[in-house]
């Protein structure tokens, strides 16, 4: 269905091809899935398979790519329409219309589907993508995960025979991410569509997979093969499979449920051992830095949030998870003053921080917000150190060392829209800690993060902790909060449903819980690490 | 028997509120310049969507205000003077010879006044009407009506019509960041670090949406020949001009005869001729069309007899009240009741699916 022969592409003006000698076959009706470290061209890929690239990026493309028989040499994006769906990254920016309903139907129109064909087919798929209440919302008003839904949905309506998505669920809570993959895995097997996607989370999509693309970069060459044989030696892989390397389980399994059947032994070892307690009592002792109480806020008619009540510690992080639109950015947003709390106090080191100026508030809270890159706008990274360090009034080279530590090796002078996502996430968490704000805010900080860049990020909230900083993060990642919160607390519907330490709360509710604490159930253990300690020791 | 609640078809409301804008520029007489305003409001207020858009009627009554205010200001310190009683007597500006028709202070006469705001009325009843159609029936609903011939053209307006609404909530993003890392947002510093990165912001976001609608099919050429996609263009381009000329010559009392009807009918022939060349040729289709029913026509038929009703009164004195000598401006029993056909729709068009009442 796809062919690439012998591609190999270069931007404009680059020294070094971002694909090179790429062959890949995908067959009708696989799901296969890209991996890779970020920057090593799977967007390219992707972007490959419909014609953008070359045809709308530019740059020089060799060789062959050939979509369900037609060249994308001679067939421009608009020309494979029919047989190509793409869902990029950043769904919100492709929208065209200003209605979810008009927005499922704006492919089939410039196809010229028939009209009854087009009103059956938004049925569908609004019912597929549990979309049926939003039908008249203004595209607008949606929540990350509901644009993404949308935006999977706008392309499936004109039935193309391939689909290709990048990170699909990079913005989805855990429930809505199953219920978008389990949608795709019934196209492929009822409607036998051809799906190659790009995702970091593997946790999610690896069991789903027929075949795994890794993306080496560096100008390696492309690794194929079914998911059990890549998993065993890819450099990036979930923590079930990390479990299974651990266990020595032969085949690994991919799914939750072919491990649990495998961990039988597993258990009978680890029930010797308790798990390391929750870290939450140990850091437990530090004062009390923020003080939320009966908070309330209204957007209009809506109501965010309703009475809300939360403390926060030095030497604590906090995970804040919950479903998309369930609050969390709105209370991170009051935390730092953005917002006017309509009832309730929100006390940040015994000062309330809205109406205080930006320089103030910054000395005692700092926000990293979902779209780091609004916090950038300097045209090097050198002088948005710089910049950060004359708006906190720290001594220069702060910032700058903090981002070094962060991401070694990054050149002073590029710019930071070059730069990956994860290390402008890295830019932006410098640029706020050079202030040395006590209470951290981290809004989505895992988004198009690799395994290694995750890695470091929990390396660093570690640190920052010890340091005395409280952190709290609003997040979708359960295996992230698994790793490094003392403390989770779920918010639904604006309310707050569930407080305490992690591995009480994660371990309470499915749709929360890591792969591990599901697989080793009922035994409370939540990481691959923790596992790990218990059998070494 | 109550017509079943659906939305009705987008065009019917513009030509409605086309019609009373139309009304409201034969008359310069306050009372039944405020008349129109109130009928268009009331039957917003009984037909509004609850779409974003059906605010606008409220956006557009301050935006009359402000052009009054503006008016009024304008034409009493630059304005040609009006004889008659003097409010205030400002000192005025020598001018030399060779700007005779210039003036700047002076005295300011109530006549002045009088006839300024009129005018200023005039212009803002006739922004209300427009703001009337938007809350009736979003533009965007409307430009998804034009015929697939202007296919294109109307996406393109659509996607510069959500631009607006993105660059604001752009800025406010901007700004919020910018407080985050303790950045001035006042000031000529402020405006500058606000406005880079929201330019570049909405670069990279038009070129990620050109990306997007080159992939799902925009601008496909289906095999259409070149050279009847132009004639189709030439033809329907000249049709639109002669439709605005016709519109032009409508308006304005003042313009020669042939500018109004025949214009008009020429232009709609060509653009009609037009449009249905290219549509017939077109491969796209349409999702859940408006469609166009009795009820659309009854709507259509109020504001087009109101306007008819206007145009036909022509010069009168009741419709274009005298400022010197002053008098009160009288009601003009016809035109009235005339403008009561404008207000029938708000009870015999379909109610809004949704809106409880």
């Amino acid at each position: 269905m796809i062919d690439f022969d012998r591609v190999t592409f270069s931007y404009p003006g680059a020294s070094e091809p971002t694909l090179r000698e790429v062959s890949l076959h995908v067959p009708a009706g696989e799901l296969c899935v890209v991996v890779g470290r970020t920057g090593t061209g799977k967007s390219t890929l992707l972007c490959a398979v419909n014609g953008l690239v070359p045809h709308f990026t530019g740059g020089a493309l060799a060789g062959r790519v050939c979509v369900a028989g037609r060249d994308t040499r001679t067939h421009p994006p608009r020309e494979l329409a029919d047989v190509v769906g793409l869902v990029g990254q950043n769904p919100a920016a492709g929208f065209v219309t200003d209605v979810v309903e008009d927005e499922l139907a704006y492919a089939m129109e410039s196809l010229g589907v028939p009209a009854a064909t087009m009103r059956r087919r938004v049925e569908d798929t609004l019912d597929l993508l549990g979309l049926v209440a939003l039908r008249d919302r203004p595209l607008g008003t949606l929540s990350a995960g509901q644009q993404q839904r949308v935006a999977i949905g706008s392309v499936l309506t004109a039935h193309p025979a391939i689909l290709v998505l990048d990170e699909p669920t990079s913005a989805l809570d855990p429930p809505a991410a199953e219920e978008v993959l389990a949608a795709l895995q019934r196209l492929v097997h009822d409607l036998g569509m051809t799906v190659l996607l790009a995702e970091h989370r593997l946790e999610r999509v690896v069991q789903y997979a027929d075949r795994i693309v890794h993306v080496p970069g560096g100008g390696a060459l492309l690794e194929v093969g079914r998911p059990a044989q890549m998993m065993a030696s890819s450099p990036v892989y979930p923590p079930l499979v990390g479990l299974g390397r651990l266990a020595g389980w032969d085949p690994l399994p991919l799914s939750v449920r072919d491990a649990r059947r495998a961990a039988g032994s597993l258990l009978g070892r680890l029930a010797a051992h308790s798990p390391a307690g929750p870290p939450a009592t140990a850091a437990a002792a530090g004062d009390r830095l923020a003080d939320v109480r009966g908070l309330s806020v209204t957007y209009g008619p809506v109501i965010a949030l309703r009475s809300v009540d939360l403390r926060l510690r030095r030497g604590q992080i906090v995970a804040l998870m919950g479903r998309n639109g369930s609050g969390k950015s709105t209370v991170l947003s009051c935390l730092v003053g953005l917002l006017k709390p309509a009832a309730g106090t929100v006390l940040v080191d015994g000062r309330a921080p809205y109406g205080r100026p930006g320089r103030d508030v910054l000395r005692t809270v700092g926000l990293v917000p979902q779209e780091p890159d609004d916090l950038l706008y300097a045209d090097s990274v050198a002088a948005e150190c710089a910049q950060a360090d004359s708006d906190a009034g720290a001594p220069a080279g702060t910032s700058g060392a903090i981002f070094r530590r962060l991401v070694p090796g990054v050149a002073d002078g590029g710019h930071p829209r070059d730069l990956s996502e994860g290390q402008r996430l890295c830019l932006a968490l410098a640029v706020i800690l050079s202030a040395a704000p006590p209470l951290v805010l981290l809004d989505e900080p895992t988004r198009g993060l690799d395994y290694p860049a995750k890695a470091r990020l929990v390396d660093i909230l570690r640190e920052l902790a010890a340091d005395g900083h409280a952190v709290l993060l609003a997040t979708h990642d359960v295996e992230m909060v698994a790793e490094v919160a003392h403390r989770t607390v779920v918010l639904a519907d604006g309310e707050v449903v569930a407080d305490g330490p992690t591995v009480d709360v994660v371990t309470q509710s499915p749709g929360f819980a890591p792969q591990v604490a599901k697989v080793l159930a009922p035994q409370r253990w939540l990481t691959v690490g923790d596992v790990a300690a218990a059998l070494a020791g | 028997m109550r017509p079943v609640p659906r939305h009705l078809h987008p065009g019917a409301w513009w030509l409605w509120a086309v019609g009373l804008a139309t009304a409201a520029s034969r008359t310069t007489n306050p009372v039944l310049l405020l008349l129109i305003a109130a009928t268009a409001g009331y039957v917003v207020a009984a037909r509004r969507t609850n779409a974003p858009s059906s605010r606008a009627y409220v956006v557009f009554l301050r935006l009359g205000l402000v052009v009054i205010v503006v008016r009024v200001v304008l034409a009493s310190l630059f304005g040609a003077p009006l004889p008659g009683h003097t409010l205030v007597a400002l000192p005025r500006v020598a001018l030399p010879d060779w700007a005779p028709g210039v003036r700047i202070g002076g005295p300011i006469t109530l006549e002045g006044i009088l006839a300024a705001g009129y005018g200023g009325l005039r212009l803002a009843v006739m922004l209300c009407c427009i703001g009337a159609a938007n809350a009736l029936a979003s533009p965007s609903r409307l430009l998804r009506c034009v015929p697939g011939a202007l296919y294109e053209a109307g996406v393109a307006v659509v996607v510069a019509m959500t631009f607006a609404p993105q660059l604001i909530a752009t800025v406010s993003r901007v700004r919020a960041a910018r407080r985050l890392r303790g950045r001035p947002n006042r000031g000529l510093r402020g405006i500058r670090g606000i406005a880079v990165p929201v330019l570049e912001g909405a670069l990279e976001r038009s070129l990620e949406l050109a990306a997007s609608m080159d992939s799902r099919g925009y601008g496909r050429s289906g095999g259409l020949p070149a050279a009847t996609r132009r004639l189709t263009a030439a033809v329907t381009l000249s049709g639109l001009v002669g439709l605005a000329a016709g519109a032009y010559g409508l308006l304005d009392s003042g313009s020669p005869a042939v500018l109004g009807l025949p214009a008009m009918a020429l232009g709609t022939l060509l653009a009609v001729t037009g449009l249905a060349l290219g549509s017939r040729r077109t491969l796209r289709s349409r999702y859940r069309p408006d469609r166009w029913l009795p009820p659309e026509w009854l709507v259509v038929g109020c504001g087009l007899a109101v306007a008819i009703a206007f145009v036909a009164l022509g010069q009168t004195t009741a419709l274009q009240p005298p400022v010197s000598p002053l008098q009160v401006p009288g009601l003009p029993l016809a035109a009235a009741v005339g403008l009561l056909a404008a207000l029938l729709p708000s009870w015999l068009s379909p109610a809004v699916p949704g809106m409880t009442r």
